[in-house]
Order: C-alpha cells, then sequence, then structure tokens
C-alpha cells in the first residue's frame, strides 16, 4: 500500500476552517444535527453538508463519525514495534495492513522502524493476532499496551 | 456500560462515519429496524459511558499542516513517572501521553509522548521547551519522527 501523500492544506478556505474547528468533537446527537451544527456555524445546512461531504473526498477529513475508546467496551489495544530491513519495509507494512484491527501503521527513523496500533475486541486477542502477523511477517513483534493513560487531545485547529 | 447486540450493531454501523443526509440517526435506525429515538438514545450512552470519545470530524492531521509528528519516548524512573505524565500531558503540542511497559534491554523507555507541529524543527523547538520547563531534561529520551505513513485510520470492529 501507497503512504498517503496528498496535501491539502492550501485548498482550505475560512469555512472549512471553521467546521473544522468546531466539529472536531460535539456533532449533535439530535433529529437534525446538521441543522443544529449550521446554525451554530452560522451556515445553511446544506452548505455544512456539502463542505463535509467535500472534505472527505478530497482526504481532509478521514472521517466523519465516532471515534471510539473500546477499551470502555471491554476491547483492547496496543502499541507494536519491529525492527525490519529497509529494503522489506514496504513490503512487512503492506501484510501488516491485510489485518483489519490494525489502526495506525507508521515508519520511524529508529532501529525500530516499524510501529503500528492494534484494536481488537478483547485483550485476548491481542496475543494471537500478534502471534499470527510474527508468522506472516517473519519478524518479532515488541508488544507496549499502555498502562496508562496521561493524556488525549487530539484537537488539531487549523 | 454493558453492551448490547443492538449497541454492537451499532457501533460496527456507524463505524465508518455517519451519513451525510439531514437526518442520518434516522437512516441508521432504518438500517438497523430500530426507532430513531433509539439510536439517539443509544449514542448518548455510548458518550457519557466514554465508549465514544468524540464525535464529529476527524481530521487527517498531515492534510491540515501537522506534517511533522515526533514520538518522545523518555525513561522515567518508576516513582516519578506518574507525575511527569501529568505534567507532559499539560503542554498543547502533546497530544497524546501513555505509560508502557519497558522492554529491557533494548528498550529502556516507559513514557511515551506524541509531538505534533508544522515542521521539524518546531517540534523540536517545542520538545526543548517541555524538557527545560518540567525538568525531564535530566532524563534519558529520545525522538522518532514519523517517516512514511503506511495507514492511518480507526479500527474496525465486528463483522462488515
Amino acid at each position: 500500500m501507497a503512504a498517503v501523500s496528498a496535501n491539502v492544506a492550501h485548498i482550505m478556505d475560512s469555512v472549512d476552517r471553521q467546521i473544522i474547528n468546531g466539529l472536531q468533537g460535539g456533532f449533535p446527537v439530535s433529529e437534525y444535527p446538521f441543522a443544529d451544527a449550521a446554525k451554530k456555524l452560522g451556515l445553511e445546512e446544506s452548505v455544512l453538508i456539502k463542505r463535509v461531504e467535500k472534505m472527505l473526498g478530497d482526504g481532509t477529513l478521514s472521517r466523519f463519525g465516532p471515534l471510539y475508546n473500546i477499551e470502555k467496551a471491554g476491547g483492547s489495544y496496543s502499541l507494536c514495534a519491529m525492527a525490519v530491513p529497509d529494503a522489506e519495509i514496504e513490503h512487512t507494512a503492506e501484510i501488516i495492513n491485510q489485518y483489519p484491527e490494525i489502526a495506525h501503521n507508521y515508519e520511524r527513523d529508529h532501529y525500530y522502524n516499524l510501529w503500528f496500533v492494534v484494536a481488537t475486541e478483547s485483550p485476548e486477542q491481542i496475543t494471537s493476532l500478534l502471534a499470527d502477523i510474527e508468522e506472516k511477517t517473519g519478524f518479532p513483534i515488541m508488544n507496549l499496551p499502555k498502562q496508562e493513560e496521561f493524556y488525549v487531545g487530539l484537537h488539531f485547529d487549523v | 456500560m454493558v453492551l448490547t447486540d443492538t449497541d454492537r450493531k451499532l457501533i460496527v454501523a456507524i463505524q465508518d462515519g455517519l451519513p451525510l443526509s439531514p437526518r442520518p440517526y434516522a437512516e441508521i435506525a432504518e438500517q438497523l429496524s430500530l426507532s430513531e429515538q433509539d439510536v439517539i438514545k443509544r449514542i448518548r450512552q455510548l458518550q457519557s459511558s466514554n465508549i465514544i470519545k468524540r464525535f464529529g470530524a476527524v481530521v487527517r492531521h498531515h492534510e491540515l499542516g501537522y506534517t511533522a509528528n515526533a514520538m518522545v519516548v523518555w525513561d522515567i524512573p518508576d516513582d516519578q513517572v506518574d507525575a511527569a505524565g501529568k505534567k507532559l500531558g499539560e503542554f498543547d503540542c502533546v497530544t497524546l501521553c501513555y505509560r508502557r511497559p519497558r522492554q529491557l534491554p533494548l528498550w529502556p523507555y516507559n513514557l511515551f509522548t506524541m509531538i505534533h507541529g508544522k515542521s521539524h524543527d518546531s517540534v523540536i523547538d517545542a520538545l526543548e521547551k517541555i524538557a527545560a520547563e518540567t525538568g525531564l531534561g535530566a532524563f534519558s529520551k529520545e525522538v522518532l519522527f514519523s517517516g512514511r505513513r503506511f495507514r492511518q485510520r480507526g479500527a474496525h470492529y465486528g463483522q462488515r
């Protein structure tokens, strides 16, 4: 899988920015949520819907909906690292990305150069998933499950 | 909160995003043979129990100009790691802060922070400021900048 390389920051206008800043959390859960949100932003409902559609289409937004914390529902996340020879990193990333449980998969400049996050519906599933990935890729995984969360504030001002 | 089968179906139904129409919850309700009010009530419950931690626009930070992101990992003595984690989490540019197990001998680091910035240099400047202000500059750390992104999205749950 090719890495995403599009950079669309330059084609956002002030309305897009206002929508992104205003709607990273707190989208209404009501009968007419786009109308309610649009009113707060000073926009028409149809304009808001079209803008969101456009930003999903051009990749500014990856999704418009929920961001889950599946640990609260009994699920489990872990951060995993692998040390992979440079020549094999793309192929290895491709194998790993075939699993739907993979949420993120980044190259980083370190001896451990491939870092990915796995999310499963139970902690037990992590163990078997990682064993399977190790077998398919041929590389051992360093498993770094979260022990304590001090802060999660992924909010980006634009 | 104990999830019912209906909750699980709802979680799966909206995980890729809401329908972009004036009454998205009514559309989801129809797919799942529920009432609109039931869908609204269940989503609110998922939010109040923090299973849905955020609801709305999920951005690709790279496309917004936050093209540099570094995972900064710290080796902090066990009896100080909680205090250090709380301090680090207070900085705006620190977007994630977790304690994770060391994997000795190769991996001595137990505190993980993610720092996002608009350039490599801005991330380094921010890190220096953080290290100085918190006094954590005394501990050993490594900075792992991201290279290629092979995937950035949420994981998928359940049968599709």
